[in-house]
């Protein structure tokens, strides 16, 4: 029984949405076709179902008509927004607002007004969208309406605003009516008023209207009133995108972190120059790849936990790896850094190809837990994204957990006493190969775990390690050798550097110049930032 | 000690360098001889290809000699000696691009196609004078010599050093590549220099032109290996191995350790302009990938491989690791990178000395596992970072 | 070896206007040195009179070490002033330079160049042709091989001439590089224990060695060895947590309440 009636149900939903659907599909370009209609009583209608559809082409389609500028083209009825130049007419398409060519006037038909008709546009236009049920559509109209600065929209506009309950949209509004109120022939106080709501508003397009007003305003108080606010605009401005620049910067840092805080133990801590450690980042973030398709599989419900789970497993697998390097090859080069660098670059070479072969060159796709996705808008322009806020989040809590594990753990002391004195740490009973194995296996594990991070903003391929590999050494370099605080503050203040750069340099340019700028630095402090003078070095 | 006294004596006792020398005159006489005079039919015709091929061998080899120059005479480990290398290719191929005049495909008689394509109206000043082939020339010398000159001058006098100096070179060459994949550096871009037509008006597809690159090349290598040898057999070259033992003994000696690494480290640079120059017209193409960092660090493998600190090892290897790539990726692509990255661990672990150190003892258990205690000092503590 | 080779040996441009007695080669003043907080010198003030033997006693980390590394330019102090020869500020110049100023110095452990030959060695620290240039077109003079083939005889090393050094023993290494501080003609040599890991006699040769050097060359020993110091019959400075703690004789030293308790009384 219960089967039959849902049977029945669906058919009934399938048969209105059947009938529904020519309804629907005719949608907007069939009314704007009527809009061509013979009758201006038919006109009317055809403007108020454009209207209901609050679409965003309509407020554009009514407002050509408003103004003359709607036509019919006489071949085939087929109706244009058009502009005159000279003696042709360019065309705009309707439904895409883009501009397909240039006709003579003889080939169209004007559509044409009557003052009845255009009591019917305004109202329409007015209302359009500042009435939509969805407050996004009504947001985006009041940035319409602040753009176009049309007096005529003013009482639609108030009309609106009685109604408005969000407050984002409000003042969205609100900005709205002042500008108009600001440009269009207002008494002084208004104009005034006006300025003072916009000086709340610090976005690029009040900047940009303020500035005109600046230039072009006859009335003195006015004008002197705008330039007030426009630099007090401009500094707040500047001041969000430093906020933002600084956001970009940390977040750049916080990769750059994560890359390189494995390199500062086995470079700082043990003296071992490891150029494969790029690889095993690379391989931190396949395992995050392998983990995703075994959820995707078995799990998919649970897919959000997968990175979670993919986090032991790369510490896991690149640590492994890491343990099984220095035990086959870098134990035997100890005190040999420049042959521990070729015999590691060799092995990075070979990682490289092995995964390569094993998954192919191309990129592989890591998806993202959808607590990682989305983002937040703070201020007019100023946007931070979740993932970049957990990666940041997360490279602190790594290297939080690591200075942890090194100061007080009985590892961490082991670890300390033969990176400051091996032969001492050896005949006190410290196993000094096995504290070196741990300590590399550490720092490979930790490179692991980069990888899963990187695995949410970057391209997961065979050369993931390769990209971040000449960064983490300038960061560890930077920062100054044997130690951690040295590579946090290298990573950040490279991160935000390179991020103030970009938007006068360029990003390739940017780069170029922090490479630059790290090689003089080493120069001058061929220690680092956080050198360490005479015997003592700790972690 | 005694061979470095007078004159030429400095060949007299090399066995390796006279073995080199006598191997690169009979290439000179014989290639053309193959090439040229042998009808294709007999199997003695050697094909234009490989003489071609050998050529760039040789301008590798020219390369691995200047590498080897720093790294086992004066311990410096360059990363970044491609960024030299195709310095010097960069500066040939600015004259190649001249040359085209207007038979480029825009046929414009001043501006190289690459320019024409990007709308620019005018040379840049910094292509002034390529087209004068001993200002050309000179500026393969210049180029990288100054940069040398000027990262080394930095780099030495504050005494950066062991793996740090190779870190930071690897910037370098790392930046150089960013940089002139930039269009707006005016050096073709991506794309780099190429449609070569002619090279002093001899047409560059010409068998005799390739022949006669071959012997350029071979005579530079040739130049190249005795200047080397004469630096390392003189006095200045007990200093630098003294430096790559103990500089700071040498310090406190009273040599100024600085300047002398930066005379070694700018004549290293300059001939592996050279050899740069002589590779672009054999090959037809430089383009930034040559900056890229794995490229310098390949180049420090075939020193390795054919024994660091003898300068005819470094040629051995440099021979033998490309022909090994040529033959490789011909036939098995995948499996060379793994060859590569395995000659990279098992001739640092097995092998330090290289072939050279190697076969004339044929004693493997003596170098085999090269014990932690060998290791000097200097290394350990640049490593660790408290000198 | 005799009297004579030494005094040739001896005989370099410090001849040329002879040390007065009462003339200062050294002087250190107020000079401080800290790693890390860890104060390796404190306001450490003392002198060295041309032609002087001096030795220089004090437990670890007394400073002995740091001090000559600042005398010799590898260390920059903190603050305090180092002047060589009647004037010459060393704190502002690096170890090349002080080097050819004439201050010679020998390290705690041995450093020769193990991959020359025990000959290069000396060749090397002959006194002048540092430049680069120079050096490319080098030739031994006749006078500059006998001289170096008359250290050879000195340091008893002549049949090892072409052994590479790394080949030697620990105890011909300190002599080998006792005679590369002999080639160089310093008018000041540190010498940081030199009698380490010798034999008795060779012990005992060494200390005739210094003596014989002093009254034309000025000479700091830094000694563990009481016996050695002891043969060197010179003044001694005791050093302690980076300062003089005392000076005098050594029977005057030994006797010091102050150094048996932080020294020899342990």
């Amino acid at each position: 029984m219960k089967t039959i009636s849902t049977f029945v149900g669906s058919l009934l939903l399938l048969l209105t949405l059947t009938l529904s659907g020519p309804v629907a599909a005719q949608g907007f370009d069939e009314l704007v076709t009527d809009l061509s209609a013979k009758s201006f009583n038919a006109k009317i209608k055809a403007v108020e179902k454009v209207a209901e559809t609050g679409d965003d082409r309509a407020a554009a389609v009514l407002r050509a008509m408003l103004e003359g500028r709607l036509f019919e083209r006489k071949e085939d009825g087929k109706v244009f927004i058009t502009t005159r130049e000279g003696r042709a007419y360019v065309l705009t398409d309707p439904l895409t607002l883009k501009e397909v060519g240039q006709v003579k006037s003889s080939t169209l038909k004007k559509i044409k007004v009557n003052n009845r008709l255009r009591g019917v546009l305004n109202g329409a236009l007015g209302s359009l969208t500042l009435l939509s049920k969805d407050p996004v559509k009504r947001a985006s109209a009041a940035e319409a309406v602040f753009k176009n600065r049309s007096a005529d929209d003013i009482p639609a506009l108030e009309k609106a605003m009685e109604r408005e309950t969000d407050a984002g949209v409000k003042a969205k509004m609100e900005m709205a009516l002042a500008a108009i109120q600001l440009t269009a022939d207002s008494p002084e106080e208004i104009k005034i008023a006006a300025v003072d709501v916009l000086t709340g508003h610090p976005t690029p397009e009040v900047r940009a209207l303020l500035g005109g007003v600046v230039q072009s305003e006859q009335v003195e108080s006015v004008a002197k009133a705008a330039a007030e606010a426009l630099s007090d605009i401009e500094r707040r401005l500047a001041f969000f995108n430093a906020i933002g620049n600084v956001f970009q910067g940390l977040s750049l840092g916080s990769v750059l972190l994560l890359a390189a805080v494995g390199l500062a133990i086995t470079f700082g801590v043990m003296g071992v120059i490891n150029m494969a450690h790029g690889e095993l980042v690379m391989l931190g973030a396949y395992t995050t790849f392998m983990v995703q398709e075994v959820f995707r599989a078995y799990f998919p419900g649970a897919f959000d936990w997968s990175v979670i789970v993919a986090i032991p497993l790369a510490f896991g697998v690149s640590g492994l790896f890491g343990i099984a390097i220095e035990r086959g090859v870098i134990r035997y080069l100890y005190g040999r850094p420049l042959e521990t660098l070729l015999a590691t670059w060799g092995l990075s070479l070979i990682l490289q190809q092995l995964v390569r072969s094993l998954f192919g060159p191309t990129n592989r796709d890591v998806g993202s837990p959808s607590w990682m996705s989305g983002s937040v808008e703070v201020t007019g322009g100023l946007v931070l994204t979740y993932n970049r806020m957990w990666i940041i989040f997360f490279s602190l809590l790594v290297l939080g957990l690591l200075l942890l594990v090194i100061r007080k753990t009985a590892f961490g002391l082991q670890m300390r006493a033969v990176t400051q004195n091996r032969q001492m740490a050896g005949s006190m009973g410290i196993r000094t190969g096995y504290v070196d194995a741990l300590t590399f296996g550490l720092g490979a594990g930790i490179a692991g775990v980069a990888g899963v991070a990187l695995s949410q903003i970057d391209n997961v391929s065979p050369n993931l390690g390769q990209a971040y590999i000449i960064d983490s050494f300038m960061v560890v370099v930077f920062g100054g050798v044997g130690n951690l605080w040295g590579t946090l503050v290298g990573a950040f203040s490279l991160g935000i550097i390179n991020k103030f750069l970009e938007p006068f340099a360029g990003t390739v340019l940017a780069k170029i110049l922090v490479l630059i700028a790290i090689i003089l630095f080493i120069q001058k402090r061929p220690r680092g930032l956080f050198a360490l003078k005479g015997r003592a070095v700790e972690a | 000690m005694e061979h470095r006294r007078s004159g030429f004596s400095f060949l007299l006792t090399d066995r390796g360098g006279q073995i080199l020398l006598g191997l690169l005159l009979a290439a000179i006489i014989l290639v053309p001889i193959l090439n040229l005079w042998v009808p294709e039919s007999s199997p003695f015709h050697m094909s234009t290809f490989l003489v071609g091929l050998f050529g760039k061998y040789l301008s590798f080899a020219l390369l691995a000699l200047s590498v080897d120059l720093i790294w086992g005479f004066c311990g410096i480990l360059s990363l970044g000696h491609g960024a030299f290398f195709a310095l010097g290719g960069y500066a040939m191929g600015m004259h190649l691009m001249r040359e085209i005049g207007d038979r480029g495909v825009y046929g414009n008689p001043i501006l190289p196609d690459f320019m024409v394509f990007l709308n620019w109206k005018e040379l840049p000043w910094y292509w002034y004078g390529f087209d004068f082939f001993p200002f050309a020339m000179l500026m393969v010398v210049l180029a990288p010599g100054i940069l040398a000159f000027l990262f080394g001058w930095f780099a030495f006098r504050s005494r950066v050093s062991g793996v740090y100096l190779s870190i930071i070179t690897q910037a370098l060459t790392f930046a150089l590549m960013l940089a002139f994949f930039r269009n707006d550096m005016g050096f073709g871009g991506n794309n780099g220099l190429t449609d070569f037509k002619d090279l002093l008006g001899f047409d560059l597809q010409q068998d005799s032109t390739r022949v006669g690159l071959f012997i350029a090349t071979a005579v530079a290598l040739a130049l190249g290996y005795a200047l080397c040898r004469f630096i390392v057999s003189s006095r200045l070259g007990s200093v630098l191995v003294s430096i790559r033992d103990a500089d700071s003994r040498t310090r406190f000696l009273g040599y100024r350790v600085e300047h002398y690494q930066l005379f070694v480290f700018t004549v290293s640079a300059m001939l592996a302009g050279v050899a740069g120059a002589l590779y672009v017209p054999q090959v037809g193409i430089i383009n930034p990938s040559e900056f890229a960092p794995a490229n310098s660090i390949e180049i420090v493998i075939w020193v390795a491989i054919g024994g660091r600190g003898t300068l005819y090892g470094a040629v051995l290897g440099a021979i033998v690791v490309n022909y090994a790539k040529t033959y490789f990726t011909g036939v098995l692509p995948e499996i060379w990178l793994f060859a590569l990255g395995a000659m990279f661990v098992l001739v640092t672990i097995l092998l330090p000395k290289g072939i050279v150190g190697s076969v004339p003892a044929f004693d493997l258990s003596k170098t085999f596992l090269k014990k932690p205690e060998d290791a000097t000092d200097d290394g350990r503590e640049a490593a660790g970072g408290r000198v | 070896m005799s009297l004579e080779t030494i005094n040739a040996l001896i005989s370099n441009p410090a001849a040329d206007h002879p040390a007065t007695e009462n003339e200062t080669i050294l002087y250190l003043d107020g000079v401080s040195v800290s790693f890390d907080g860890f104060k390796a010198l404190n306001e450490l003030s003392f002198y060295v009179l041309a032609g002087e033997l001096r030795a220089i006693i004090g437990p670890n980390g007394a400073g002995k070490t740091t001090m000559m590394d600042v005398v010799t330019g590898r260390t920059k102090p903190d603050e305090g002033r180092v002047e060589f020869n009647g004037g010459i500020d060393l704190t502002r110049l690096d170890e090349a330079r002080i080097a050819n100023l004439g201050i010679g110095r020998k390290f705690q452990k041995p450093t020769v160049f193990e991959n020359h030959t025990v000959f290069e060695n000396l060749e090397l620290a002959l006194k002048g042709h540092r430049g680069v240039f120079s050096s490319l077109f080098f030739r031994l003079a006749p006078e500059e091989r006998t001289r170096v083939e008359e250290v050879l005889e000195t340091i008893a090393l002549a049949d090892q001439r072409l052994d590479d050094a790394g080949s030697l023993s620990h105890g011909q290494k300190q002599w080998l590089e006792i005679g590369m501080l002999l080639m160089q003609e310093p008018e000041l040599l540190l010498v940081d224990e030199p009698a380490a890991g010798m034999t008795d006699a060779e012990t005992e040769q060494t200390a005739e060695l210094l003596k014989r050097i002093a009254g034309r060359h000025s000479v700091v020993v830094v000694e563990h060895d009481m016996e050695f110091v002891r043969s060197l019959e010179s003044r001694v400075t005791v050093l302690h947590e980076g300062s003089v703690l005392a000076e005098g004789s050594l029977d005057t030293v030994q006797n010091d309440a102050r150094v048996i308790e932080v020294y020899l009384g342990r």
